[in-house]
């Protein structure tokens, strides 16, 4: 059984880029745990791994730090092959250079903070390592705390020393394993800022694996989405938005409004209906797709425009909908709705608190909303509803 | 007061800490981490002289010690005497006595070292040996330590087994506890008290240095 790749092909198939300056991984096996994916991670650049629990991600990780041997695959840093298993050629941790954090830290428990961070420096002449520990420790804002053993330290100070203690190795590549899960939110928030700011004093790939799109969406210029081991997409947390490749993706990411619609021609021009409504979409996307297709599509919340009661706008005369309000939920500022329009979809969005009161919205009244021409994405080879809430999931 | 016998006794007791130690460290832990077929066997085998009667054990390892058995032979070959009544014999038959004492308590700290600690070492450059050597041993310090004072207090105190296989023979296999058993038959109760003080004295001496030493870790309190 073969594991398709998006983009075509078998990842075993694939070889090396040479010469690549970052982290390229392409791993490949059918169990005991699925594997098929493929991703870069250029040198200064921050990568999320992203997906639920059970879709590979820790395992990836592994697989970097060659703690991990997978069937098929390679792994390449910095224009050095560290696994390439159809050669049976895998470099051992020890000799791969990473820095990793752990989940739970795994700092030594009876090595105190200075000492966890000396450990990787072995290679230094002894008075060095010491001095070398200390300015790490006070780089992730630890002088003084030296002396205490782990235990001794709080979920904050422990992630810093096992940061500090990644990074003591000059690693060519940075991993982090859920690093912001064991500790309290203020404390996350904090953390997150720091790593923000460290990056900029490290050009090396770093890898991080989260389970919090949130999280992956303020910090990475890259995601890649994984689901049962396949790495789905990988684009700049921007793009994969606004234009997840299929309806799997769109719901991993916690994507709404994906729809199914047909392609149809009218007075020569490509429209995709969508119930009664035949919508304009940008672009080119419609005339590549033969006319009496199905299609999925997807619209990002943000290019949703609800008209104002009683005072026309330009944009109305893009893509007018009508629908009924059938959910309001109010979350401080912003106010979450949905939208019932004809054929039963829903469509969801945001809009702020003060203005839901000024347009006096309330449940079951028909209301008018624009679908931005621009916003629309079409998901071409893919028919399926893959969102829950429409219960159609053919997954 | 039998000095002999309490030669004896020590250097048993002794010579089985050194060798069973690093056998136990060596079995303790691939039994913590290995994965494989037949691991309950090897753990009830490791785990028999713990149920075993002690003179049901001795049987069986005088008979494996003659030199008709391959054991035996093989022996008697190799060094040119024999096993029963030396204190060779007496050393292997302390040695297998003790695995389960020495082997669990070694296996159960391994078990506690979180796997990630020794992953951690090999990403921060660490060979497996450094790992041994710098983290896990370090880490599973108080099991060797209880380990180490299980199997001196248990030698110092066997008795059946030793019997059978050595006998009593003065400065050769005659420890402490055996003494005190012939002195009791001869009814000479004075020196079976001297001697029942005096090894008494040496357990609690030991195992007081044993748990001293395991307590000394200022990162294990909370």
């Amino acid at each position: 059984m073969g594991w398709p790749v998006v983009g075509g092909g078998h990842v075993a198939d694939l070889h090396i880029p040479e010469l690549v300056a970052g982290l390229h991984v392409a791993v490949n096996q059918t169990g005991p745990i699925p594997l098929a994916a493929e991703f870069t991670c250029q040198p200064g650049e921050l990568l999320a791994l992203v997906g639920p629990s059970g879709s590979g991600k820790t395992t990836l990780l592994r697989t970097i730090a060659g703690l991990y041997h997978p069937q098929h695959g390679q792994v390449s840093c910095a224009g050095d092959v560290w696994l390439d298993a159809e050669r049976k050629h895998s470099l051992s941790p020890q000799r791969r250079q990473v820095g990793i954090v752990f989940q739970d830290y795994a700092l030594f428990p009876h090595l105190t903070a200075l000492e966890n961070i000396q450990l990787p420096l072995r290679h230094l002449p002894k008075p060095l390592r010491r001095e070398r520990a200390e300015q790490w420790l006070a780089k992730v804002r630890l002088d003084g705390l030296g002396k205490r053993y782990p235990n001794a330290l709080s979920g904050g100070q422990r992630q810093r020393v096992a940061l500090a203690r990644a990074l003591a190795r000059d690693p060519k590549v940075l991993l982090l394993d859920e690093p912001f899960s064991a500790v309290d939110q203020v404390t996350r928030r904090r953390l997150q800022r720091e790593l923000a700011l460290l990056r900029q004093q490290i050009d090396i790939p770093i890898v991080l694996v989260t389970h919090d799109l949130e999280e992956a969406t303020a910090l990475a210029d890259q995601i890649c989405v994984l689901h049962s081991g396949i790495s789905l997409q990988q684009g700049s947390p921007g793009s994969l938005f606004r234009q997840p490749r299929t309806p799997l993706v769109a719901r991993l990411l916690d994507r709404h409004n994906v729809f199914e619609g047909e392609v149809v021609s009218i007075h020569g021009q490509r429209r995709l209906k969508w119930g009664e409504w035949l919508l304009e979409v940008a672009g080119e996307g419609l005339n590549a797709i033969a006319e009496g297709q199905r299609v999925a599509w997807y619209l990002p919340p943000s290019d949703i425009v609800l008209h104002r009661r009683g005072r026309p706008s330009h944009g109305e005369r893009e893509n007018p909908v009508a629908a009924t309000v059938s959910e309001m939920v109010v979350l401080g500022g912003i106010t979450s709705i949905v939208l019932r329009v004809l054929n039963g979809d829903m469509l969801r969005f945001d809009i702020a608190t003060h203005a839901a009161r000024r347009n006096q919205l309330t449940l079951g009244e028909q209301v008018h909303v624009s679908l931005l021409a621009e916003g629309i994405h079409l998901m071409p080879e893919h028919r399926a509803h893959a969102v829950p809430h429409n219960k159609r999931n053919l997954l | 007061m039998d000095w002999s016998a309490l030669s004896v006794s020590l250097r048993l007791a002794g010579f089985t800490c050194l060798i069973l130690i690093p056998i136990a460290i060596w079995l303790g832990r691939s039994l913590a981490y290995a994965r494989f077929r037949g691991k309950g066997l090897c753990e009830a085998l490791v785990a028999l002289p713990l149920v075993l009667p002690p003179t049901v054990l001795g049987f069986y390892l005088l008979l494996s010690f003659s030199r008709d058995a391959p054991f035996g032979a093989f022996w008697a070959e190799m060094t040119g005497s024999g096993l029963n009544f030396t204190f060779n014999g007496i050393l292997i038959a302390s040695l297998i006595a003790n695995l389960p004492f020495a082997v669990q308590p070694i296996q159960r700290a391994f078990e506690h070292v979180p796997h990630n600690l020794r992953e951690a070492a090999w990403c921060s450059g660490l060979s497996p040996w450094q790992t041994l050597l710098r983290i896990e041993l370090p880490l599973v310090w108080p099991g060797i330590m209880s380990a180490t004072a299980l199997t001196f207090a248990h030698t110092l105190g066997e008795f059946g087994v030793i019997l059978m296989v050595g006998g009593a023979i003065d400065g050769e296999t005659r420890t402490l506890a055996i003494a005190i058993y012939d002195r009791v038959q001869a009814f000479d109760e004075q020196g079976a008290a001297q001697m029942s003080a005096l090894l008494l004295l040496v357990s609690f001496i030991t195992l007081g240095l044993v748990y001293g030493l395991a307590g000394r870790r200022r990162w294990a309190r909370g």
